[in-house]
């Protein structure tokens, strides 16, 4: 059997995620909304305006960060779906050091970010651990997001809890020198899309050219051979969780350091970034480097997913019905990939 | 005492239902050799069925309520069965996709639901001084006969055979592909049947995100029970049990509430390492979550 080829790959996916926009469409009508003003809706409020655009590229970065990992991640056979909880423990490492840590000023967002990707790793890595104990790793990452849920409640409502606090609950303000600078205007904060940029090439780089690349796509391509070369597929499993969580850990530390300067509840800090982050990685077939396209395209989904509820008083779920869909029809068409549709007798 | 101990077990029984007919569903695919993480999806949907139908009138019919959503979360494991069965992808992130578009579409579609009296829930039976809901006994029951079933009877034994060795029952003249989509509708409609009880009779009312993880538990628990359907009803009085400490705890002691709350999540993977310490692991179907192409092996 061949390699499919790059073109013929490209236009499945490309056809599978048209087939999804219009089976979206068919549940809105089903929901009595007109697919037409959703659509427009989506369209006009993020790519046709510069507010719009912010948006979609305040959304992008952590998208990129995580979808890049869990390209990787993919690529090994390793299906981390806790980057949603990853993000999170990121997100409170880094305000942890921003809050608490004696950190001189030059020194503190480095540190800030330092601490993200530690603490992101750090949760990816308990996942690792069971692994070896045979837990699949699906299902223990997603515990692993509802137990980073009820640290953050936690933290937040208990010994976190800041001095000014009335109804809803959060840490104080992490002081000034730990903000991320953002793109005047808007909540772009650059230095973690910069860092997104880089290491997606940097991961591509990593997957093609170097040892470990090509020690990981072994172990995920054929595990019975890599065992016989001698690859531990357990070390790379952990390797590969280290870096995934700690890239969703920097977009958490993004996130908190970037947008809010304080850490609040779970569902304030992500929009599920993820989950749609896993639908990132998948559009880009498991290159880290074509996350800097299939991220902007989620992005715009997340963006519009808030118009919709904006505008035409829908729930933010909508977003899932968009990305369960578009992952649905992703899977469901790589055997068109690899195999030539015969109509007729086969 | 002997109150709070049965005040205990009815707690339990109680949380503990929709999480044995999930459970139970999850059985009867997975020993077909199908995984469907898909079951929090199936559930939220299961449950606004039961609940639209049930909220149009006060003399609204309970059985079309609960037919609705077992019909309803068959119709949505139809989409997994179609991707996994008949166009072999991946089954876990075809699950992960289900649980998506499952909770998404009943948010979306529960929207104008919220907040609305459900004008008659299911009856509970009092037995004594204590109540149980129907749910409950429906559970039981179908528990031991999913174990009778795929124990002792030939339908079972080709559902099984299906799971262990595709290959080998293929030669044999069963239709894999025809059986794995049968038992992948099965156990949907048992998901639905778990989201109905919680609509009908739990929580007599629907909310958006009210299953609440209970779907993925209910996963885990089938490794934990090693397949097993009346191990299931034990696995599920366990979860149901703490979940039972979680409310009671709440408020009575010096530990923050956030505890209970990640409490089963992480009684899961501390569940799920021991079964794998144990190498209980190795009690799963051959099969499981590999897609049958006729000719490889």
């Amino acid at each position: 059997m061949t390699a499919p080829s790059a073109a013929r790959t490209a236009l499945v996916t490309v056809a599978s995620v048209v087939a999804a926009l219009l089976i979206c469409a068919l549940i809105f009508v089903f929901a009595g909304q007109s697919p037409a003003a959703v659509y427009g809706t989506m369209l006009r409020g993020t790519l046709g305006d510069p507010t719009g655009l912010a948006e979609v590229g305040r959304r992008t970065i952590p998208l990129l960060l995580i979808g890049a990992g869990l390209a990787l991640a993919f690529r090994a056979q390793f299906f981390n779906i806790g980057a949603e909880g990853q993000l999170l423990l990121g997100a409170v490492f880094a305000a942890g050091t921003a809050l608490f840590l004696p950190v001189p000023g030059a020194l503190l967002i480095p540190a800030v970010f330092v601490a993200g990707f530690v603490g992101g790793g750090l949760w990816a890595l308990v996942a690792a651990a069971l692994r070896r104990v045979n837990v699949n790793e699906i299902l223990s990452t997603l515990m692993l997001n509802y137990i980073a849920v009820a640290l953050v409640t936690y933290l937040i409502a208990g010994p976190w809890k800041g001095k000014d606090v009335r109804g809803y609950i959060y840490t104080d303000n992490f002081p000034q020198g730990a903000w991320l600078p953002t793109v005047s205007g808007t909540q772009v904060h650059w230095p973690t899309l910069l860092l997104g940029v880089a290491l997606a090439l940097g991961l591509q780089w990593l997957l093609t050219r170097s040892t470990f690349g090509y020690a990981l796509r072994v172990v995920g391509e054929n595990p019975g051979a890599a065992h016989y070369a001698g690859l531990s597929s357990a070390r790379v499993a952990t390797l590969v969780a280290l870096l995934t969580g700690g890239l969703a850990g920097l977009a958490g530390a993004g996130e908190v350091a970037g947008i809010h300067h304080r850490l609040l509840e779970a569902s304030q800090i992500s929009l599920g970034y993820g989950f749609t982050a896993v639908i990132v990685a998948w559009l880009a077939r498991g290159n880290p480097a074509l996350c800097l396209i299939t991220a902007p395209l989620m992005g715009v989904i997340l963006a519009g997913g808030d118009l919709l509820k904006i505008d035409l008083n829908l729930p933010f779920r909508v977003v899932d019905i968009f990305s369960g869909v578009i992952l649905l029809c992703l899977i469901a068409s790589e055997v068109f990939v690899r195999h030539r549709v015969q109509w007729g007798r086969a | 005492m002997d109150s709070i101990v049965i005040e205990a077990l009815v707690r339990a029984l109680a949380v503990g239902t929709p999480l044995l007919l999930a459970c139970l569903g999850a059985i009867l695919n997975e020993r077909a050799g199908v995984v469907n993480l898909g079951v929090e999806g199936l559930m939220a949907v299961g449950a606004l069925a039961a609940f639209a139908v049930a909220s149009k009138s006060p003399d609204a019919n309970l059985w079309a309520a609960v037919g609705a959503a077992m019909l309803a979360g068959a119709a949505l494991s139809l989409l997994h069965a179609f991707a996994t069965v008949t166009l072999r992808a991946n089954q876990f992130v075809s699950g992960l996709a289900l649980a998506l578009i499952g909770t998404g579409a009943a948010g979306l579609l529960g929207k104008k639901f919220e907040g609305l009296p459900l004008f008659n829930k299911v009856p509970d039976w009092t037995l004594g001084s204590f109540t149980i809901s129907p749910f409950t006994v429906a559970a039981l029951l179908l528990a031991g006969l999913l174990a009778f079933w795929l124990n002792a009877t030939r339908g079972g034994l080709t559902l099984r055979s299906v799971g262990e060795n595709p290959a080998a029952a293929d030669v044999l003249g069963v239709n894999v592909g025809l059986t794995r989509v049968l038992a992948v509708l099965g156990g949907g409609a048992l998901a639905g049947l778990a989201g109905a009880f919680l609509a009908l009779s739990y929580r007599s009312s629907w909310a958006d995100n009210m299953t609440n993880g209970l779907g993925w538990i209910a996963v885990a628990l089938v490794i934990f029970v090693g397949w097993r359907p009346l191990r299931a009803i034990a696995g599920a009085l366990f979860f149901g049990f703490l979940y039972y400490l979680q409310f009671r705890l709440q408020g009575n002691s010096n530990v923050p509430t956030e505890v209970f709350s990640a409490m089963p999540f992480i009684l899961v993977l501390v569940v799920l390492a021991l079964a794998g310490v144990r190498g209980q692991a190795g009690d799963a179907p051959a099969a499981l979550g590999r897609a049958y192409v006729r000719g490889e092996r």
